[in-house]
């Protein structure tokens, strides 16, 4: 179906696709079997002699839901009583499973009706085999939880009874099947908890740094200081000295394709020996000319930049230089934002084996089919040779989608063949080799009529990446808002090279391009005498779907979705009305619009300051992710998540500094994200409309960061043209 | 004894040495130097995988288990500073009265996302409770604030005190 997967995921994990998925339901064959005395249905789907009912979810948890949310759509349709049953997580197939990745809040737009069907196949073919056996036609068979029944000869049966014989039925065309009405759903729309929660709160060990493996060896990671140094020569015997440490050996040119690293690798028969002896290494780097890379040369090669045109043309429309010629008003401004790391708490890790030509690992990874296919190349074995059972995540945020720990994990066990070794990044490691969200630099100017309407909107954004072309999250979009709403636009970018290497960090792109865009657009609301709601408004007019021009080169399915402007001012003018908004906010309130990962979100934050620091005292935040909301009990933590996440990039200092080509941030004492004393009340209302359900892992974070930027702006009567917010 | 030094770090680390500890009411006797910290031993010679490496520095709370009822980060504790000391980790915390009851409204209020910090978390949350059975939201920031939660569960981690302490569930 993908013609360039990469390419495909990239534009996917950026801004979410106009999605038409297939649906393929494999049978049972090649399944292992839902456990002790149970039929597999399918793939998803097995039923046990005591009804209880095993459906296996696909995607990686990372904390995202994921994990009772697709299993509810197959239970829905299945039509099984929640209570019976039991999630399992999938392994890394997709093969059987189709894409199996977590990123881009693409689970639910990509799921939603695939899980659905499948849950509906099972039960067809249960209805099926009770048709048979009963000598009844299917049409007039029922089903509820859990239960076949037909109504008029007063039988019924658990689906248990049937489920041997279903799993022999003919696997039925998914145009056949029939869908519930919404109005009938009796778990979809309801609170469910994770199906992990209990083991958790018990300690249980679930997670990729829990792997216990029989004979397993622990091995530990030294690398260079500066981010792409090779490894010059180094001297272990001080780290082969301590007691237990079995094994020191250098990688190589490992890790991410794009971003590979030297590194040491020690092996131990404790990690905390491994860690030890890590500290014992002596090694000597060939910085490669890489500690030219630092903040203020990067802040002096935009400022070049900007002295100038940009680099590449992203979208011209009209004549933005002549209409800001002939402007009433014209505002302009400079607004930048830093490099920012992941920080999971689950540090980065991996566990393998190797052995014969074959390799087994149980990794946290969030897109673990690619991290197969970079292990299979570094081992030179086939992809099927390569086995990977996925672990439950200590936080994603995006780290996770790079899995380059796979590959490092695969390359020290093959050292050892038949040991199953376990790799464990130090934090400062992980800090070391995350990929961080771009550092950003933008030159903005607008053009105002003499009725305080916007006619033209240019910006010039100098972002990272490399030969020109910008890196993971660092694109500017075609259809960034409001350069896609007004007759005058002019979208220009330039790339500069660093050797700090960048992915996609939660709403990635759109967590800086909200705070730029709707940081400035309250300035240029001003100007206009409006608040900025209240020109957003404005600027949206009628209520229209917006569709950006096409990408060349990018499959349909994956260029950019139209803008819906109606569905913008739905939640815009939802979260005015919750907060009261005013033509005249009192001082301290500011305002924030995005549209990303399909979903659109609105938000107010209040700003006090107290002891003379600043902290966000309420917010309030509308969305709209279409018609439903599936597992309102994971949609409420979605949207605080994102939005404590959101204050964290204005208040308290994050930022990832780059001093000598490399980033100044070893530990959390360095990275100040937001603790239990900085979270304000949250009020949360979804606005429902009717569209095809869309995800929540991202979409509420960027309009966050807009908003508490400009509500500082309003206490203090000082822009924030900068993040993180300084005093 | 012998002793290496370390060349980057402070520490020493002596042979390994015979060890009492004891873990949720069971005495356990490890082979190790009295320098490894807890949470390794804890993790890797006892088998109790429940307390988490964060940050390996006292800073995230990942690791927090009780010595003696207290918190403590288990990351930055050698086990030769534990001595006779009873040692509770997320694995025994509900065999308390207190554990019990936060334990239940964990899971009631269904508070982890990732669940990576949680067991720090209820154990930072049983600590306060036991010390103060009827804390303020500021008492509760106070005792919370060493734990990070990257998934941003604050409120619900607020909830389950309040709803565990028997207050209202108020956000
Ligand atoms: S791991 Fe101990 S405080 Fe972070
Ligand atoms: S639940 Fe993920 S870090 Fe707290």
């Amino acid at each position: 179906m993908l013609a360039d997967r990469r390419l495909a995921l990239k534009a996917m994990l950026a801004a979410g696709g106009t999605l038409a998925f297939d649906i393929q339901i494999a049978g049972a064959q090649g399944a292992k079997p839902g456990g002790a005395a149970s039929a597999r249905i399918n793939a998803y789907v097995a039923i046990a002699a005591d009804n209880t009912v095993t459906i296996t979810s696909k995607n990686p948890e990372i904390g995202q839901g994921v994990k009772a949310m697709l299993p509810m759509l197959i239970a829905e349709e299945l039509d099984v009583a929640w209570g019976s049953v039991k999630v399992e997580q999938a392994v890394a197939d997709q093969s059987r499973f189709g894409e199996q990745f977590a990123g881009g809040s693409m689970s639910t737009p990509m799921n939603w009706m695939p899980m659905r069907q499948a849950g509906a196949t099972a039960r067809a073919m249960i209805v099926a085999a009770a048709a048979k056996q009963w000598g009844v036609p299917a049409a007039d068979i029922t089903t509820s939880a859990g239960e076949v029944i037909h109504a008029a000869s007063k039988r019924r049966a658990p689906y248990a009874a049937l489920a041997a014989a279903a799993a022999k039925e003919a696997v039925p065309d998914v145009a056949s099947l029939k869908l519930k009405d919404p109005a009938s759903f009796t778990i979809i729309g309801k609170p469910v908890p994770g199906p992990d929660t209990p083991a958790i709160v018990a300690g249980k060990p679930l997670f990729g740094v829990d792997t216990v493996l029989p004979g397993m060896v622990h091995a530990a990671l030294l690398t260079a200081p500066v981010r792409g140094a090779t490894l010059k020569s180094h001297d272990a015997a001080k780290a082969l000295a301590l007691p237990g440490v079995r094994k020191v050996v250098p990688l190589r040119q490992l890790g991410h394709d794009d971003a590979p690293v030297d590194a040491l690798a020690v092996m131990a028969d404790s990690w905390w020996t491994a860690s030890e002896a890590r500290k014992l290494l002596d090694a000597q780097w060939d910085n490669g000319g890489r500690e030219k890379h630092s903040d203020a040369t990067f802040a002096a090669a935009a400022k070049a930049a900007f002295a100038g045109a940009p680099a590449a043309s992203v979208r011209k429309e009209g004549d933005a230089a002549a209409a800001l010629a002939k402007a009433a008003k014209v505002v302009s401004a400079e607004y930048s934002y830093p490099f920012l790391a992941h920080a999971t708490l689950e540090p980065q890790n991996c566990t393998a084996q190797v052995k014969d030509g074959k390799a087994e690992l149980w990794a946290p990874s969030q897109m673990p089919d690619e991290g197969k296919g970079m292990v299979a190349k570094a081992l030179g074995v086939a992809p099927d040779a390569v086995t990977v059972n996925l672990t439950r995540i200590g936080g994603g945020f995006g780290r996770r989608l790079q899995s380059d720990f796979m590959v490092l994990v695969a390359m020290i066990a093959r050292e050892v063949p038949g040991v199953p070794v376990k790799l464990i990044l130090e934090r400062e490691e992980d800090f070391r080799l995350d990929f961080f969200r771009p550092a950003g630099f933008h030159k903005f100017d607008a053009a105002l009529d003499a009725q305080g309407k916007l006619t033209a909107f240019r910006t010039h954004l100098v972002t990272f990446g490399a030969k020109g072309q910008p890196g993971r999250g660092g694109e500017l979009p075609n259809d960034l808002v409001p350069a896609n709403l007004v007759p005058n636009a002019d979208l220009g970018m330039t790339v500069l090279d660093s050797n700090v290497p960048l992915g996609w960090l939660r709403a990635p792109g759109s967590n800086a391009l909200a705070y730029a865009t709707q940081a400035f657009l309250d300035e240029v609301a001003a100007a206009a005498g409006k608040t900025l709601p209240a020109f957003m408004l404005d600027v949206l007019g009628e209520a229209r779907a917006v569709v950006p021009p096409k990408i060349p080169g990018v499959p349909d399915i994956f260029q950019p979705p139209p803008f819906d402007t109606g569905r913008a001012a739905g939640v815009i003018r939802e979260v005015m009305k919750n907060a009261a908004w005013q033509e005249k906010p009192a001082k301290g309130r500011g305002f924030g619009f995005y549209f990303s990962h399909l979903g659109y979100f609105a938000v107010v934050a209040d700003v006090a300051e107290a002891d003379g620091a600043l902290r966000v005292t309420k917010m309030w935040v509308a969305g709209d992710i279409g018609s439903t909301v599936i597992n309102p009990m994971n949609a409420e933590q979605q949207i605080r998540g994102s939005m404590i996440e959101g204050i964290g990039h204005v208040i308290g200092g994050l930022k990832v500094p780059v001093e000598g080509g490399q980033v100044q941030v070893a530990n959390f004492d360095a990275y100040p994200l937001p603790r239990i004393d900085v979270v304000p009340p949250i009020e949360i209302a979804m606005v429902r409309t009717d569209n095809p359900p869309t995800g929540l892992g991202e979409p509420a974070l960027p309009p966050v960061v807009a908003a508490v930027a400009n509500a500082i702006s309003s206490l203090t009567g000082k822009r924030v043209r900068s993040l993180p917010y300084q005093a | 004894m012998r002793i290496v030094q370390m060349q980057m770090n402070k520490t020493v680390r002596g042979d390994p040495m015979p060890t009492m500890l004891k873990v949720n009411g069971t005495s356990r006797q490890v082979d190790v130097p009295g320098e490894k910290p807890l949470l390794w031993v804890l993790r890797e010679d006892l088998g109790y995988l429940g307390p988490k490496f964060g940050c390996g520095a006292g800073l995230c709370g990942a690791c927090t288990v009780h010595l003696d009822g207290q918190a403590i980060r288990s990351c930055i504790t050698p086990i030769n500073a534990v001595g006779e000391g009873a040692i509770t980790t997320i694995e025994g915390v509900a065999a308390s009265a207190v554990g019990k009851r936060v334990s239940d409204a964990w899971v009631d209020i269904d508070v982890p996302q990732c669940g990576y910090c949680q067991a720090g978390q209820i154990m930072s949350a049983v600590a306060l409770l036991e010390s103060n059975p009827a804390p303020s939201d500021s008492d509760i920031d106070a005792a919370m604030a060493g734990n990070l939660c990257r998934c941003g569960t604050y409120h619900r981690i607020r909830d389950a005190i309040k709803q565990a302490a028997g207050g209202a569930n108020a956000r």
